[in-house]
């Protein structure tokens, strides 16, 4: 039994092998469309992995202050009736901002760390500025403060790459520096930051500082980490392209089997029912050298796409990801591989091609042999 | 390499694509347990500074901070301005941005 299918799956390479150039520029368009697909599903669940894991400590809770929808500076007193409500452990304010570098013309993040204090005058930054603005440790950066006044600081620092995830536009500097680089008051901060005990309050403590305090808007770590499910989401307008793309080559590849068999093989298969072969055996032949292709194709491309995500940093989608960002973080991602996914991925690859070969043999092979012939 | 039968180069191929897919699990597996330093490192980064958002897109405040955005940065330039930042296509506005007012 097991030699009879194999002398079939013999015929259907050599089937194949006669229309050497047709099959193999299908083989090849068919492995890149599923490395295409599979590399978007790899690097999309690599990064929300990772957002994940790395968001682990997040603060429990931002609180901001809106102006007319917009941030807007939070008082520090506000931090005092927050506090007054139960549950609410620790309250601070956090400092951070933006700058923009017209020289290079790249936004960094600047920040007064609250709890590892940094020397006035001096910086610590990013391994992304460093990169950027050429800087290293000793040399002097000067940045224009809000005031149109240059000021110059020492970097101190440059923060570790293996962090560069999340740090590599930031600069860190000490509150005073940075109350004066940006003229922000002592009784204002830019949000508060709360330490929340019980996780399960998190969402009642919020409605109960919007009820106390209306014009702030709280952010629960939970919102947080979810954010990056949203990042890369098939709505996203770039990734609706290029699935809708990868699903119209599929449907192609599948209406073009499926649409009918040509003349040469239709002559072909009704010689092998003349030769004696049965309907299912015509039938498992298609099905082989459908599943030859689209097996190939699937196992060669979700390769590919492993090696372009995880060894080649997704180098075919940087210009899509840097966008107009001057400042680009130097990160290799984590293989978190979806089993799930990638069985996913397999169902929609393999068998509807294999079936889609299937059907219009069926036609040609439960037809007449000397009809099919003639025809 | 000349085989008898077709098949026979047939399984091989496969057979060297399935060893291939096995020394990617085991590859992933590796650099997994030895990127966890890193991880560590990130991890230890955001608690000390209480960082809310990974830098992936610098070009635009609300694709820098997606989790700390407030609805109007993408509008920024006016009420009818389009999206602009090519990075606006990749981030879409979280539906998990809740209200907690009653």
């Amino acid at each position: 039994m097991i030699e009879k299918q194999r002398n079939i799956l013999d015929f259907t390479l050599s089937s194949l092998l006669r229309r050497k150039g047709k099959n193999a520029a299908l083989l090849i368009v068919y492995t890149l469309v599923v490395s295409l697909l599979a590399s978007v599903l790899f690097f999309t669940h690599a990064l929300r992995k990772e957002a994940g894991l790395v968001l682990t400590d997040a603060p429990d809770m931002v609180v901001q202050k809106l102006l007319a929808g917009r941030y807007d500076l939070v008082p520090l007193t506000y931090a005092d009736r927050i506090k007054a409500v139960r549950g609410v452990g620790t309250v601070r304010g956090r400092l951070w901002g933006y700058y923009f570098d017209a020289g290079i013309g790249a936004n960094y993040t600047v920040m007064a760390p609250g709890d590892q204090p940094v020397a006035a005058g001096s910086i610590s930054i990013g391994e992304g500025i460093a990169r950027t603005r050429k800087a290293s440790e000793g040399d002097v950066l000067p940045l224009r403060g809000q005031d149109g006044e240059v000021r110059l600081f020492q970097v101190a620092q440059v923060l570790s790459p293996q962090s560069s995830l999340v740090s590599s536009d930031l600069i860190l500097m000490s509150e005073r520096d940075f109350r004066e680089f940006f003229s922000i008051p002592s009784t204002h901060a830019t949000d508060l930051v709360l330490t929340i005990a019980n996780p399960r309050e998190r969402a009642t403590i919020a409605r109960k500082i919007t009820q106390a305090l209306p014009d702030t808007r709280p952010i629960i770590r939970d919102d947080i980490a979810r954010t990056y499910d949203s990042v890369f989401s098939w709505r996203s307008g770039l990734l609706l392209v290029i699935l809708a793309s990868v699903v119209v080559s599929f449907l192609i590849f599948a209406w073009d089997r499926a649409s009918g068999l040509s003349a040469e093989e239709k002559y072909e298969i009704g010689i092998l029912k003349a030769l004696g072969w049965e309907t299912s055996d015509v039938l498992f032949m298609k099905f082989c050298e459908g599943l030859v292709i689209s097996l190939t194709s699937f196992l060669a491309g979700v390769l590919l796409a492993y090696v372009h995500v995880f060894v080649a940093s997704s180098s075919l989608f940087q210009p899509v990801l840097k966008g107009w960002s001057v400042l680009y973080p130097d990160f290799k991602l984590i293989p978190f591989i979806d089993a799930f996914q990638v069985a996913t991925l397999f169902f929609f690859t393999v068998v509807p091609y294999s079936v889609a070969v299937v059907i219009p043999a069926w036609r040609a092979a439960t037809v007449d042999p000397d009809a099919v012939m003639r025809a | 390499m000349k085989f008898r039968r077709h098949s026979s180069a047939a399984f091989l191929v496969i057979g060297l694509l399935l060893s291939l897919q096995c020394l990617m699990i085991v590859h992933a597996a590796d650099r997994r347990t030895a990127a966890l330093p890193a991880i560590q490192e990130k991890q230890r980064m955001v608690k000390a500074l209480q960082l809310t958002d990974l830098c992936l897109f610098t070009e635009a405040r609300y694709t820098r901070h997606p989790a700390m955005a407030d609805f109007h940065s993408a509008f920024q330039d006016g009420p009818l301005s389009f999206e602009h930042f090519p990075s606006g296509s990749l981030v879409t506005p979280t539906d998990l941005m809740r209200d907690y007012r009653d």
